[in-house]
Formats: structure tokens, C-alpha cells, sequence
């Protein structure tokens, strides 16, 4: 059973699942109807249309053997009900479908998408988490409380259920050429406002390569709690360096209180999620994932490549306008030199 | 009568010869071209300019050395504008490194400073090290001037990833620029992870206590913390390395600090020098005292490991430490008696 699949990973990850011969049955669970473009992708999932607090029946009722909950919202939606709809939907359906799934006998594993936001943002943190380091301090950002609560209830689920593998993902925010996250269209700005004084370290994960990591541990068993993000970094101003982008750095404050009101009117997402992100940075140790999966995703770097190859619009400093820049300038500056060698040599012939 | 004759004739002294002159041993910095003339000294850089720059056909004649300094002036700008460098796990991004930060420091390391360095050997060439100095000069001026005599000096140049305190961290554009310069947050998972990647790894375990004591206090090791520094190279099995510097003493001499004002701007200590807050900015400028850094044999801990934990190994070990770094530190500031001496 999955959930969250009227979504883009939820979706995909169905899909998958469903084209997979090991996995009998998919059930798809999403309180909205998956939209026509991903409706292609789940012909063969069945759908039920109901929201995490009806899944207890739902659970129990069908006997489901493995539970996916992807149905955790990273920013709010203006267009369903904003911050409200996003905490009941992450906070209050996490609690409700472990709570169903707690009472299912025939489960036998559960894999939940969490994020690399559950290591907070402080000043203290060392430059690389890894699964067991705890955050230092509670983050400002709602989605990164969101998930620090979605963990809390994983661990009372582990507790009770030690028999069920319980698996926590936490991902590396998602790139690829094709997906839309927050951060995409952050990303895909002609001038991408930045923090004055701060470049943040960040690390991506390839959306196929979390796909694969999500099928792998619903078919395969891997309990425990693994970070899943692509290796090495890059820092901001790299990233829209190589994105062909021009930075605007602004003070913190200026920026958080122009997000806020670009998100009152109903532009741009950068909330406060996305500011702890871009003045502390993250970065994760994987080797736990790469041990356990035997998969290394593609490295963050790649993953970033590939967004840009989707994305060329809107570049003002592209690499190839660049080195066509670099060439016309040496260029210029080896002809005049030669002019004024031949001047000498005339002067002193 | 031939000099050969007279020679035989006088017994004992006329055997004397003019001493032969003494190859010269650079100690002071690094003379232009003593060692970057050489083409494998700027390690992996000419690669990478080769792989990337769009190289037009080479200038006929002999070799242009201007044109090859703008082709690669030009082709790093661009580098830096695409985005096309590495930086690691921690921020550090070495090609910056190189290019800019190393070639300023060195200005102030090698002519205003008058730095020499002694037993550079002690330093392993391989693998992890700890690097543990005294911490002294209000800002933490000795902590970069570690990094460039290890950089320039050692016979493999190597990087030393200093370890800072969160107020670094906490500031914008300084931190970043410690990062980019190699340094990240002091705390055990960061200081064992770098050792356990073969970095060497720089710490003053006297932290603000060593920068912001008085003048008057000057060479005397202030206290070593809970001695962290210890059980993070014990837990990874790597080999201490003392090290004393002489010099960033005089370079602010504290005379006093003004508590309450530090409190309320929320900084450690409020330092007046004798040109600091007088002469304003004018009073940034670190007085040009000469300096002497030298590295002490390492001390083995691969053999400890399992005693990370152990409180009193840790605390002897760090005892242990400040001594050596205390006892060399008289001894280098008897080979200086003139603290602003050539």
C-alpha cells in the first residue's frame, strides 16, 4: 500500500512497484484524485480514494504486508488549504495511518519518506550528520518540524512493533530535469536571491535514484534509518554558477521578509525552510545507505547536471557563453600585444 | 720561496683555508622561485587548466610567459564564473585556496612577519596528523600563519584543516570564509572525520583563553579545555604533533579588556592595544614582531585507542601535550631575544 500517490513520487514509486513481479497487489491512498498527467502511470494501482485517518479500515481490511507512506508535503499549498492542511496531512496523517498500521497483524514492513531537515539547523552542527547525530536545535521551518514529529511517531511504531522493519528515509532535496519541487523553481529563477554572507553547503538526490532506493526497500528488507543523498557538494553560489544564474544576495532579514510576502501574494515558496537550509547547509554521510542498499546514487553533482540540461532557459552566464568570453578576451589581448611588438620592431628598425 | 714551501716552513695555523661559503639554506619564507618553478609543485592545477581551457595553438617563437600567465588568469576567472571547481564535504575548495587566499597570507607570513620554521620533519608527510599549538594575538592571526608554513614548508604541502570556534562559524562572510579556506566547527564527529579522511587537522585547545589574555601573561600557556582534542586522536589512532609558535604575542599586545563593552557587542574579550581602538582601523594593523614556529616530534596514540574514553589517559596525554609545547616555547623565545628582531 502506498500513499501520496496522487503526488509525483508517489506516483512513480506505484508504478514501479506495480510493474514489479514480486509485488502482488498495489493499492494507491491519496485523499485527491491523482491528476490526468499521472493518471497514465497508475493504471495498474488500485486507487482508493481516502485520506490517512480512514486507513485504518483500509489496512486492516485488505491485510496490506507493506505500508509506504509518502504522503508528507515539503512546502505548503496555497491552493489547498496552506500551512493548516500541510501539518494535518504530515503531522496528523503520519500519527493516524502508524496508529492503523499498528493494529494490522499481517504487516510486515513500513518505509517512510522523511528528510535530511531532521538534523535541524544550529551553528554547533558538525559539517557532516550522520544517522546519529541529533539535531542541536528545533528548526525554524515548518516542514522540518513536521518531520521531526513524523520521526517521533516512527520511533513509538518501532518500539511497539519491534517485528515490523520499520525503514526511515531521509532524502536529500530531489532534483531531476523533469521533476517540480520547490527548490526546482528556486533553481529555475534568472536571478536566484541568495543569503548576504553565507554559502551554504547542499547536496541533492537524483529523483530515479530515490525511486530505486524506495522500490528496494519495500522488496527487499532493510530496517533503520538511512540518509539518502548523492555524494560530494556543492555550495550555493556554485550551484547557480553552474546553473547559468545570476545570485542577488540579500541580508537574512530582508530575505525572510521578502519570502513571506512574495508568499502572501502568492509567488515564490521560499519559506523558512529553505533560509535554514541556505545559511546553515547540509550535508550527509551515506555510507550506511551504500553499505546496506549496495547502490550509491548518482552524485549530487550529476543530479544537479541533469537539472540543468532540463532547465536551459533563462541562463545568463552560461559555460559556453564563458569560454567564448575567455577566448574573445585573450584573443584581443594577444592581437594588440602582437601590434605592439611590430611598432617596436618598426621603431627600432 | 713558494707558497707551498712557506706553508712547510710554519708549523700549525697557516694550514688555514678560507671557509667555503655555505650553500644557502633558506629559512625566512619562500624566495620567488625556489620551489613553485619547479612544474610539479602546483600539484594538480596545470591538469586541470590543460583539461578545461579552450588552448588555442601555442605562440610561435619561444614561450610567451606573459601570455601563458593571462591564458591561465583568464581560464581560472572563468572556471571560478561556471562554477567548474570541487569543494568537499566541509566547504574547503582548494583551487581558491591556491589562488588566493595561500598568496596573501604568504605576503604577511614571509615579509612582515619574518617567519622561520624548525622541525618541519616532525610533520607526517601521509595520512592523518593533529596539529596542536599554542593559541596567542588577539586575532587568531597564528592559526593562518600555521596554515601557510605548512602549506609552503612541508616537503608534501599540505593542508592544515583548522578546527574554529562556533562564534566563526556563527558570522556571516567570516564563516564561509573559513570554510572555503579549509577550516570547520570544532566538535569530536568533524576533528575525527577529517583525521580518519588522512587530513591533517589544526586545534588550539586554548581557545579565546589563549588570544584574549593580557599582554602581561605573554608565552604562558593558558588552561587545555576538557581536552576533547586528546580522545578525538585517540579514537582514530592518529599521532600528535606539538607545535610552538613565537611571535603572535607582540603582534596586538592586549592591555586591557573591556568586559562589559565585549558583553554587549557579544564577543569574548574587548581588546585595547597600543593602537586599538586609538588609531581606528589604522590599529587592525598587526605589529611586525618576528616569528619562530617550531614543530615537535610527534607523540604515537595508535597504540591507545581503546582508552578514548578514559579520563585520566586523556587528561595526562594533554598534560603531556602542554608541557612540550611549553618548555619549546622557551626555548624559542631564548633563540630571540629581540621580539621585533630581524
Amino acid at each position: 500500500m502506498v500513499t501520496g500517490v496522487s503526488r509525483f513520487l508517489g506516483a512513480r514509486v506505484a508504478a514501479r512497484l506495480a510493474a514489479d513481479p514480486r509485488v502482488e497487489r498495489v493499492i494507491g491512498l491519496d485523499p485527491l484524485d491523482p491528476p490526468p498527467a499521472l493518471a497514465g502511470l497508475l493504471a495498474d494501482v488500485e486507487l482508493i480514494q481516502a485520506d490517512a485517518r480512514a486507513a485504518s479500515g483500509a489496512i486492516a481490511e485488505l491485510g496490506a504486508e507493506a505500508v509506504v507512506h509518502l504522503a508528507v508535503t515539503s512546502a505548503p499549498d496555497p491552493h489547498s488549504g496552506g500551512r493548516a492542511a500541510m501539518k494535518e496531512q504530515n503531522v496528523i496523517g503520519t500519527m493516524q495511518l502508524l496508529a492503523a498500521a499498528q493494529g494490522a497483524d499481517r504487516l510486515r514492513k513500513l518505509v517512510v519518506r522523511s528528510s535530511t531537515a531532521a538534523y535541524g539547523a544550529s551553528f554547533r552542527d558538525p559539517a557532516v550528520f550522520t544517522e546519529d547525530t541529533e539535531p542541536r536545535a528545533v528548526p525554524r521551518g515548518s516542514f522540518a518540524r513536521d518531520i521531526l514529529d513524523i520521526e517521533g511517531y516512527v520511533r513509538g511504531f518501532r518500539r511497539r512493533r519491534p517485528e515490523v522493519a520499520a525503514t526511515v528515509l531521509r532524502f536529500a532535496p530531489f532534483l531531476s530535469s523533469t521533476a517540480e519541487t520547490s527548490l526546482t523553481r528556486y533553481f529555475a529563477q534568472p536571478v536566484i536571491p541568495t543569503v548576504l554572507g553565507r554559502d551554504a553547503r547542499l547536496q541533492f538526490v537524483h529523483v530515479d535514484d530515490a525511486l530505486e532506493i524506495l522500490h528496494r526497500s519495500v522488496v527487499e528488507d532493510h530496517p533503520g534509518t538511512f540518509n539518502v543523498a548523492g555524494a560530494g557538494v556543492l555550495a550555493l553560489s556554485q550551484a547557480v554558477r553552474r546553473a547559468g544564474r545570476i545570485s542577488l544576495p540579500l541580508p537574512e532579514g530582508t530575505l525572510s521578509s521578502v519570502a513571506a510576502l512574495a508568499r502572501n501574494v502568492g509567488v515564490g515558496q521560499i519559506g523558512l525552510d529553505q533560509i535554514d537550509l541556505f545559511v546553515h547547509g547540509r550535508v550527509v554521510d551515506t555510507s550506511r545507505l551504500v553499505k546496506e542498499f549496495g547502490f550509491s546514487p548518482r552524485t549530487t553533482a550529476a543530479a544537479f547536471d541533469d537539472f540543468i540540461h532540463g532547465h536551459r532557459t533563462g541562463q545568463a552566464l552560461s559555460a559556453d557563453r564563458l569560454a567564448a568570453a575567455e577566448r574573445a578576451i585573450l584573443d584581443g589581448i594577444r592581437r594588440v600585444r602582437a601590434a605592439a611588438t611590430q611598432d617596436q620592431e618598426h621603431a627600432s628598425s | 720561496m713558494t707558497q707551498d714551501e712557506y706553508h712547510a716552513a710554519l708549523p700549525g695555523h697557516a694550514d688555514f683555508e678560507l671557509p667555503v661559503a655555505r650553500a644557502p639554506k633558506p629559512l625566512n619564507g619562500n624566495r620567488p622561485g625556489r620551489r613553485r618553478a619547479l612544474p610539479a609543485a602546483d600539484g594538480h592545477a596545470p591538469a586541470q587548466i590543460e583539461a578545461s581551457a579552450p588552448e588555442p595553438e601555442p605562440p610561435p617563437g619561444p614561450i610567451d610567459v606573459w601570455d601563458q600567465r593571462v591564458a591561465n588568469g583568464l581560464a581560472f576567472l572563468r572556471r571560478r564564473l561556471a562554477g567548474a571547481y570541487e569543494v568537499d564535504d566541509f566547504g574547503f575548495d582548494p583551487e581558491l585556496n591556491d589562488a588566493v587566499f595561500q598568496p596573501m597570507l604568504k605576503v604577511l607570513y614571509r615579509d612582515w612577519f619574518r617567519t622561520e620554521v624548525f622541525g618541519i620533519e616532525n610533520v607526517p608527510d601521509t595520512g592523518g596528523g593533529l596539529v596542536v599549538g599554542n593559541h596567542s594575538g588577539t586575532l587568531a592571526l597564528d592559526a593562518l600563519m600555521l596554515t601557510v608554513a605548512l602549506r609552503d614548508q612541508h616537503p608534501s604541502d599540505r593542508h592544515l584543516r583548522l578546527l574554529g570556534a562556533d562564534l566563526v562559524f556563527r558570522l556571516p562572510v567570516l564563516s564561509e570564509l573559513a570554510r572555503k579556506a579549509g577550516a570547520t566547527v570544532a566538535c569530536n564527529p568533524d576533528a575525527e572525520r577529517l583525521m580518519s579522511e588522512g587530513e591533517l587537522v589544526g586545534v588550539f585547545p586554548e581557545g579565546f583563553k589563549g588570544i584574549g589574555k593580557r599582554f602581561s601573561e605573554r608565552y604562558k600557556l593558558q588552561r587545555f579545555g576538557r581536552g576533547g582534542f586528546v580522545s578525538a586522536a585517540l579514537r582514530t589512532g592518529t599521532p600528535i604533533v606539538p607545535v610552538a609558535i613565537v611571535g603572535a604575542e607582540e603582534i596586538y599586545p592586549i592591555l586591557a579588556d573591556l568586559k562589559p563593552l565585549a558583553r554587549l557587542l557579544g564577543m569574548p574579550y574587548f581588546p585595547v592595544t597600543p593602537t586599538f581602538p586609538w588609531l581606528g582601523p589604522l590599529g587592525l594593523v598587526p605589529l611586525p614582531s618576528k616569528w619562530l614556529i617550531e614543530f615537535c616530534p610527534p607523540i604515537p596514540t595508535a597504540h591507545l585507542t581503546e582508552y578514548a574514553d578514559d579520563p585520566m589517559v586523556v587528561y595526562n596525554l594533554a598534560d603531556e601535550v602542554r608541557e612540550t609545547i611549553q618548555a619549546t616555547l622557551h626555548t624559542l623565545l631564548e633563540k630571540r631575544p629581540d621580539p621585533f628582531g630581524l
